[in-house]
């Protein structure tokens, strides 16, 4: 009785006050390291201001106080807003991506910006993230609706997968990735762990047939992993017919990827995958790219070279340094400890969601919550795999940090939408 | 609540795993590996050397020989260059439309944002007119370099050249010389190199992406300021050098004249000669090949590479050594025929002149062969004819003292040692015991295997002059502003002769002058003691050389003069050595009792027909030195490449098409 006294008295005291305040801090802590390393990195002498609007970081702390605006706003709307309106907010979004690939403004060979006019333009892809992520927990949150229904399943499929087939055609490669980072989300709601190994094995197997080239090789080394795990488990005789199956998809899945790539793509294509996937080192292009973000994230040792005086970020080395190599001025001026400070403060988000998702009694703001955090789990290992060139370079931005009011807008939505539903978890939304 | 809650620990796991992978990445990368810190900073830090200026090279009384002065390039930047009066700028320049857009298109195609030059080498002058008018064309601009420059275009032979890098010598130096950098090849710019070539600076700059100026680094603390090479004042007198390579002009041959009382050089000449500013600016490789097809080799440096006969003036150096050995006195007389027997080898005095009774002064003043073969014949026989050849080692070793076969150390490259034969020599050819005095008495009027450089005649003549020792030649007296000079060159080297044994030589070497074989080159007023000579050439006609010094009390000026296929000493050689020797001893030239004037001299053509000239060792034209032409960047492209990925090494100015042999002078080493 004391308690549920105590809970209405929190109610009444408003939203602001059940918000987790975790999730905040670590928002706003992102986005004021993001606005100093942008000002670090597109810094020039004659705009010193951080208030000057014609430069980068002048920009991006007026999409940090949009976001704050749009945040709080997000915060004042009714927790059920989100769910009911979520096939419309799905609609609008494939709208705008079939409408981008009409009008849209080719930047960087990807056709994935609608321009608004006065210099602002924006990127359909990233909302389709967060429009995917409403639909997808609005679907699952459904009654009788169970993961493991083959139908409900190619549902779930389905709506990931149409927003990732319209972005391919932009085409815009590292952005069509970031769905596939939903498969936790299934996987969460019930789907079978195989699938989770299987996706693993694809992406792998993917990057592997078109570097090495030669299917042979891969499918002879599939046949005898699949042995060895044979016997190992040749006690387990369940176990066998799934073996089987898996080792059977990815031949075939190993087949068809070098079929599309040696047969279907046109010879453009094949070379911008050949870059994406580093086959091809163009030390001009992508190569260059990351040779340079490597050498400045090396040199920042343990302490960095302090802010403002990373010689590479300084002297403009590396190219899209305030976009998809953020990183490289982090892990050169801050040093080894400010990028552990940055991937820390990234984990402890991560874990924090899946905290906060866990607590919910409602199923739909706990896969929006797994959504969240996969698609920001997937966005940070890829974008610093990225500058330390343990991944493909795959343009995408380090949520939050990375200058562009698209991507900040987009993952400041998601997050306080979260923060929104959590704030009404003991409600029924 | 849910079947599937365990699953979050899965999933939280992946994401610490994948995230700690990243961080060990990192930890490997930032902490373990070095290599990153140093890649970053090949990309900012952008050394920028400062060469110094080469030191100049005086004459004795302080004349410049060589100096550094400023040429100019004319760089562009094509993509600074705006819409101007192409028309204008071409008339400007004096080249024409077509010759412009060739430049224009090769700047471009070299770097559309680097400069590279589109003028190269404007003298000081030419570029004065233009410079008032270039702020007219955005995109051009100037920039300096410093090039030798020879005011009086003389002594090219002893002051050599300087010429680019090539790849051995950056080898050798262990990474001190950079491409592009020039280093001596030859003469004193290669024997004093390390002097001259002072200290280079550098700065290190901050550099961006595009190799654009950020600032220096650290402020300049890691900046070194270049240090300018010392200055060399040699001891050369550019007045007597100019009148010798004046008097040498279209003959073969040398002068070398020595201050006996230092050692020091005073003219240095190797005739045909050169003008030494062809060597420099952007018609040098052109002349360069058009040099080395000379058939009278001007590179050849004769003072010391070329090797004679001495002929007759090595009579004095005969009569000196008998002296001493005790086998003949000044008063000793021997009658001559106009020949002498030696054993069954005849040796015939000049014409066979019949020069009577003659002492050592008058054989030495009428240049007696008679006299001279007896006195060697005796001389080698004084032990008896079997020790003869020990009696002829002990001989040699006397002439040796004297410089002879064996490099007297000369401050140059490539200095020769002529010959002095050996007993083993003989008894080589003869067999051992083979051979006697009669054999090699040839050696005793300075024929036979004996050869010598002019630079080792004249140190002959400083010897006598000194009365039995010489300073070790030399043609530097002092280094840099303090004039250091080198410990070795005030050592007195003795050759083993009483001095009381020099007075009746010289008293001959006087009469040679006064009344002998070089009367017609007496000087009035200059007591000058000499000896003719006639070199025997088996390849045409003798070559005329005389040897003298001047004056005889407190001399000043020992000098050895061979002009190659003139015939007697005293018909060219000596009146050449009497005016160098006036011209330094007063400054001026008197008349001579022959009458011989140096107008005369001057414009003598004695140049040997090319079919009986004997060309000596080959020289050879090398290939062009590809690499160096090919690599010279400017500094600014020096930018290594190393972790960007991105090279750079083409080439900016390919200047020359020819480096300049130095095989002759490695051959040696």
């Amino acid at each position: 009785m004391r308690s549920r006294s105590s809970y209405q008295q929190q109610q009444e005291r408003g939203f602001f006050f059940n918000v987790d305040w975790a999730i905040i801090f670590v928002y706003l802590a992102l986005c004021t390291i993001g606005l100093l390393n942008i000002h670090s990195a597109v810094y020039d002498d004659k705009h010193p201001s951080f208030f000057d609007l014609s430069t980068d970081y002048g920009k991006q702390l007026i999409y940090i106080i949009v976001g704050s605006v749009v945040a709080i706003f997000i915060l004042l709307l009714e927790s059920r807003f989100f769910s009911a309106l979520a096939p419309v907010f799905y609609g609008i979004t494939v709208v705008l991506l079939m409408l981008v690939l009409v009008v849209g403004r080719n930047v960087g060979g990807n056709q994935a910006w609608i321009s608004l006019g006065g210099g602002f333009r924006l990127q359909p892809s990233e909302l389709a993230k967060l429009t995917t992520c409403l639909l997808l927990a609005r679907y699952l949150s459904g009654t009788n609706i169970r993961i493991t229904d083959p139908k409900s399943f190619m549902i779930s499929l389905a709506i990931i997968g149409f927003p990732m087939v319209l972005i391919m055609l932009q085409p815009d490669a590292g952005s069509t990735l970031v769905f596939s980072s939903l498969i936790f989300v299934l996987y969460r709601e019930g789907l079978s762990p195989y699938f989770l190994i299987l996706e693993g094995l694809f992406i792998t197997l993917f990057v592997l047939t078109l570097k090495l080239n030669n299917t042979a090789y891969i499918i002879g080394a599939l046949i005898i992993i699949a042995i060895i795990i044979v016997w190992f488990t040749r006690r387990n005789k369940k176990i066998l017919p799934v073996i089987a199956t898996g080792l059977g998809i990815c031949i075939a899945f190993v087949f068809c990827v070098h079929f599309i790539y040696t047969s279907v793509l046109k010879p453009h294509q094949k070379v911008r995958i050949d870059i994406v996937l580093g086959i091809t080192t163009d030390i001009k292009g992508k190569g260059y790219n990351v040779n340079q973000s490597k050498i400045a994230i090396g040199s920042g040792k343990l302490w960095g070279r302090g802010y403002m005086q990373g010689t590479q970020t300084k002297y403009s080395f590396v190219p899209e340094q305030g976009t998809d190599f953020i990183f490289c001025t982090v892990g050169e001026e801050w040093g080894f400890a400010g990028a552990t400070v940055v991937l820390g403060l990234y984990l402890f988000l991560l874990l924090r969601i899946i905290r906060v998702a866990e607590r919910q009694r409602s199923t739909f703001t706990r896969v929006y919550a797994y959504g969240v955090a996969s698609v920001i789990f997937f966005h940070v290992i890829i974008n610093i795999g990225m500058t330390i060139g343990i991944v493909p370079s795959i343009g995408i931005p380090l949520p939050l940090i990375s200058y562009g009011g698209s991507s900040l807008l987009s993952f400041t939505i998601m997050l306080f939408i979260l923060v929104k539903l959590d704030s009404n978890r003991m409600g029924i939304v | 609540m849910n079947s599937f809650f365990e699953r979050r620990y899965v999933i939280a796991g992946i994401f610490i795993s994948l995230i700690v992978i990243l961080l060990a990445r990192l930890f490997y990368m930032q902490i373990i590996d070095d290599r990153y810190l140093l890649y970053a900073q090949t990309n900012a830090l952008h050394k920028v050397y400062k060469n110094p200026a080469r030191g100049p090279i005086l004459d004795r009384n302080n004349k410049i020989l060589v100096q550094n002065e400023a040429f100019y390039d004319i760089m562009v930047t094509p993509n600074l260059v705006k819409p101007f009066d192409t028309a204008s700028f071409c008339k400007l320049l004096g080249i024409d439309k077509p010759e412009f857009d060739k430049r224009f298109e090769k700047a471009k195609k070299y770097s559309p944002r680097l400069q590279s030059p589109f003028e190269k080498q404007l003298s000081a002058e030419a570029f004065a007119a233009i410079q008032e008018r270039l702020s007219e064309f955005p995109g051009f601009d100037a920039s300096p370099r410093y090039l030798r420059t020879y005011p009086d275009s003389v002594a090219a032979q002893f002051l050599g050249y300087i010429s680019e890098v090539n790849d051995k010598d950056i080898e050798k130096s262990g990474g001190y010389y950079h491409l592009g950098d020039f280093i001596g090849v030859t003469g004193v710019e290669r024997s004093y190199e390390n002097v001259l070539r002072g200290r280079r600076g550098v700065e290190v700059d901050l550099v961006d992406s595009r190799s654009r100026f950020k600032g220096h680094y650290a402020n300049g603390a890691y900046d070194t300021a270049q240090v300018a090479g010392e200055r060399l004042i040699s001891s050369l007198d550019l007045r007597i050098q100019k009148l010798g390579e004046q008097l040498m002009h279209n003959k073969v041959g040398s002068i070398v004249a020595i201050e006996p009382s230092t050692g020091e050089i005073l003219c240095y000449v190797s005739s045909p000669t050169y003008n030494p500013n062809l060597l420099v600016g952007h018609e040098r490789g052109n002349n360069a090949a058009e040099l080395y097809k000379d058939p009278y080799k001007p590179f050849f440096v004769r003072p010391i590479q070329a090797t004679y006969p001495p002929g007759s003036s090595f009579k004095p150096l005969s009569a000196l050594i008998a002296m001493q050995e005790g086998i003949i006195t000044p008063q000793t007389t021997y009658n001559c025929p106009g020949y002498y027997w030696s054993g069954n080898h005849r040796v015939n005095c000049f014409h066979g002149e019949v020069h009577g009774v003659v002492n050592l002064a008058s054989a030495v003043a009428e240049s007696c062969n008679g006299y001279f073969s007896w006195v060697f014949d005796r001389l080698m026989n004084y032990n008896g004819a079997k020790q003869t050849a020990s009696t002829f080692t002990n001989w040699r070793g006397n002439v040796a003292k004297f410089g002879l076969g064996s490099r007297l150390g000369l401050d140059m490259p490539s200095e020769g040692k002529g010959n002095l034969p050996t007993a083993a020599h003989y008894d080589k050819i003869y067999h051992t015991g083979g051979w006697r005095s009669s054999t090699v008495v040839s050696l005793a009027i300075g024929q036979g295997e004996l050869l010598a450089t002019p630079l080792q005649l004249a140190n002959i003549e400083a010897t006598i002059a000194n009365h039995g020792f010489y300073y070790k030649p030399h043609l530097i007296k002092g280094i840099g502003d303090k004039e250091i000079i080198k410990p070795e060159y005030r050592v007195r080297n003795y050759v083993g002769i009483d001095s009381q044994y020099f007075e009746p030589v010289i008293n001959g070497m006087q009469a040679v002058v006064d009344h002998g074989t070089a009367v017609g080159s007496k000087i009035s007023g200059i007591v000058m003691c000499g000896k003719t000579g006639t070199a025997q050439n088996p390849h045409g006609e003798d070559h005329s050389v005389f040897v003298a010094y001047a004056p005889r009390e407190n001399p000043k000026i020992a000098i050895a003069v061979i002009v190659e296929n003139s015939g007697q000493g005293a018909t060219w050689a000596a009146p050449i050595a009497s005016f160098i020797v006036e011209k330094y001893l007063r400054d001026s030239i008197t008349s001579r009792p022959n009458g011989m004037t140096p107008e005369y001299i001057m414009n003598a053509n004695r140049l040997p027909a090319l079919e009986n000239y004997y060309q000596g060792p080959k020289l050879t034209l090398p290939p062009a030195h590809k690499d160096t032409a090919k690599h010279k960047s400017d500094s600014a492209e020096k930018k290594a490449a190393i972790g960007s990925g991105r090279k750079k090494g083409k080439s900016k100015y390919s200047t020359s098409a020819y480096q300049l042999e130095r095989s002759e002078d490695e051959e040696q080493k």
